[in-house]
């Protein structure tokens, strides 16, 4: 996990508002779907919108690619419906929709060139071939492949197949363009190029792109709205900064970035209790006395003497993460993460300060108990986490 | 340490060398040998000259007819049914490819003798037809011979075209269905190339033992169609013309040969080609 999360704050929440009153394209109505008995997606709702960015994120086994394989065509769903442009398409096949899929290792055909595979939409439809050559050309240009028209698309490297699977999908001008973790077998830096590149393309074209992935950084940076799945179920729908500073639940705090989520009770609005310490906050309409989750991410939480800390705490831990140290403090027996760009010592004691706009509550759920502390944090094991998600 | 290896792996290939040059080379040598000479060693084309006569003409000119109409036949049998196979569940390929494989498990002799039985005119099919009066003459026949021959060799196309089909990334046959392909195009434009050099292997597999057999034509054919296999046969086990034998069985080599590289030439580089 990436600690410096760049959240661009630009533009967001009027592009919101835009969404809102866009045209839907894609609808799933209570859409549910089980493979032998076991459920994928537990009856969810969700709006596409027209020259939308929006992003499924999860992982694995979360139901994220089986909802883009419903919009496709290729998963018929066991209930609920699938609208196209307020059109029922349930059982319409998928030669049959306006919708283009790049795929997961990028499926393209072997048997023929860059040319051939990148013309091959345009083919089944008898297209002339001085317009076919056109638009192959255009499309070549938009993903920086000019001069590749004759290579053997096996010889290719990963990026170079991904602009192919990129501009054969979008050849035919879908209304919807899906992408099935289309970069999730690049390494990192290319992987970050070719984050700019799609979000480029997305704009110049206008056309809507539906995106799967279960990295919550590329989710974040990519998209105008966020789709944050977890077993089958949609568990918050959202803007970037929506989704990163307003949390719904315990999974969406601990699934988008690092986050401390402690146990409190509010003790009124704007006033809740956690670690045995009363903090002023900006949330309100809850019970009196009700239990909630407390989210503080570990960038909000400044380090102070002990005098001037509204908690204290001992360090156990600090690792140099370069643009700042990630500290480790045991306070009352609950390990926080801090990052903080002070050095402090293993074996310190420190205060701790926390802003009232830093904590964000959020009502109990399903996955409250479950993410602890940061006490069995370490980096090898989020890798190896991360490397097995790859894979799905 | 790579030196030793190098060593080693040559030292591995030399029981397959002796092999070769024993019982495939040497015995090449002794067929150009006694094609090229007469009863008295002595050097001569007249062997080969002598299979221009009409009577041999017809005879290979009718084996290369039913090899093809054989391979023909298996090739538009077995495409649909590895197709079919192919797209079952890994456990399901592994049975219905031992089933396929399972008649091979006889003795090739008893199954061309079960097919007589099925065939004859007081046969299987017959009596059955015979209870509704009716009556098929279908032994003697060239569709019995090459009815032998497509039984006898359909594994052989199967096989290699599964195993091509096997070999397609499905996905690649969602992304052309993704763009526009219904499914007998997905067909058409991926899967029929993809699976190419499968059909190439499976040709060449049933295409020659299909021209060479011999016994099918005796049999199901009631030795009214001789085929090069049963002129070969005869010239070593009846005639004792061991050198008209040997130039038949050279000519054959040739015309296989041939007919290899004219399959090779329209398979491109796909390189499939298991001669």
């Amino acid at each position: 996990m990436n600690e410096n999360k760049i959240i661009e704050p630009k533009g967001e929440a009027e592009q919101a508002t835009e969404n809102t009153e866009a045209k839907k394209i894609v609808q799933l109505i209570d859409v549910a779907k089980s493979f032998d008995g076991e459920i994928i997606l537990d009856h969810i709702n969700l709006d596409v919108h027209e020259k939308e960015f929006i992003t499924l994120l999860g992982p694995s086994g979360c139901g994220k690619t089986t909802t883009l394989r419903i919009i496709a065509g290729f998963v018929t769903p066991d209930t609920g419906d699938v609208l196209f442009e307020n059109v029922k398409i349930n059982d319409l096949p998928p030669h049959k929709r306006h919708v283009n899929t790049v795929f997961q290792k990028y499926a393209l055909f072997p048997h023929l060139n860059v040319y051939e595979n990148i013309a091959f939409a345009l083919r089944l439809k008898k297209v002339k071939e001085e317009e076919i050559y056109e638009r192959v050309e255009e499309m070549l240009a938009m993903v920086n492949l000019r001069g590749f028209e004759k290579k053997d698309v096996n010889l290719l490297s990963g990026g170079q197949q991904q602009r192919v699977a990129i501009a054969r999908a979008l050849i035919n001008k879908p209304k919807v363009l899906l992408l099935d973790e289309p970069l999730g077998a690049l390494d990192l830096k290319l992987r970050k190029d070719m984050q700019n590149e799609l979000k480029n393309i997305q704009r110049k074209t206008g056309i809507t792109f539906v995106y799967v992935t279960h990295d919550q950084e590329e989710a974040l940076s990519m998209s105008d709205t966020v789709v944050v799945m977890a077993d089958g179920k949609i568990q918050q729908i959202g803007t970037p900064t929506d989704i990163y500073n307003e949390p719904e639940n315990a999974f969406v705090a601990d699934f988008i970035g690092e986050s401390n989520i402690i146990d409190g009770v509010m003790l009124d609005d704007y006033k809740v209790k956690f670690s045995g310490h009363e903090f002023v906050c900006l949330d309100s309409g809850f019970g009196r006395g009700e239990a909630v989750d407390v989210v503080v991410r570990p960038e909000d939480v400044d380090v102070v003497p002990l005098d001037k800390g509204m908690l204290n705490g001992v360090v156990t831990s600090v690792t140099f993460k370069g643009v700042h140290y990630e500290i480790i403090v045991s306070i009352k027996d609950f390990k926080w993460m801090i990052q903080s760009t002070d050095y402090v010592e293993v074996g310190q004691q420190i205060g701790v300060y926390v802003e009232p706009d830093a904590i964000h509550i959020m009502k109990k759920s399903e996955y409250s108990n479950m993410f602890g502390d940061y006490s069995s944090f370490s980096d090898e094991l989020e890798h190896l986490s991360d490397a097995s998600e790859e894979e799905e | 340490m790579t030196k030793k290896n190098n060593i080693l792996k040559q030292a591995a290939a030399y029981p397959h060398m002796v092999w070769a040059v024993l019982f495939i080379i040497a015995p090449l040598l002794f067929v150009a040998y006694y094609a090229f000479t007469d009863k008295n060693g002595k050097f001569t084309f007249a062997n080969i000259a002598s299979l221009a006569q009409a009577a041999y003409l017809e005879v290979f000119l009718r084996s290369i007819c039913f090899a093809f109409l054989a391979t023909v036949i298996c090739l538009i049998i077995a495409y649909p049914v590895s197709y079919f196979i192919s797209r079952t569940s890994p456990q399901a390929q592994k049975i219905l490819v031992m089933l396929v494989m399972l008649p091979q498990w006889l003795n090739f002799l008893i199954r061309t003798y079960s097919w007589m039985a099925i065939l004859e005119d007081t046969g299987i099919i017959n009596s059955i037809l015979g209870i509704f009066g009716w009556e098929l003459h279908m032994i003697n026949t060239p569709a019995a011979v090459i009815l032998g021959m497509v039984y006898n060799f359909l594994p052989y196309m199967i096989i290699p075209i599964h195993s091509a089909m096997t070999k397609i990334d499905p996905r690649v046959l969602e992304a052309s269905s993704d763009l526009g392909c219904n499914p007998l195009r997905v067909v058409t434009k991926v899967v029929f190339p993809l699976s190419l050099s499968g059909v190439i292997s499976g040709i060449t597999m049933v295409f020659v033992p299909s021209i060479s057999t011999f016994y099918i034509s005796q049999k199901l054919g009631g030795g009214n169609f001789d085929l090069i296999g049963d002129s070969i046969e005869r010239q070593f086990q009846t005639q004792y013309n061991y050198n008209m034998g040997a130039a038949m069985s050279f000519v054959l080599m040739i015309l296989i040969i041939v007919s290899m590289a004219i399959m090779n030439k329209y398979s491109d580089d796909e390189g499939g080609v298991i001669v």
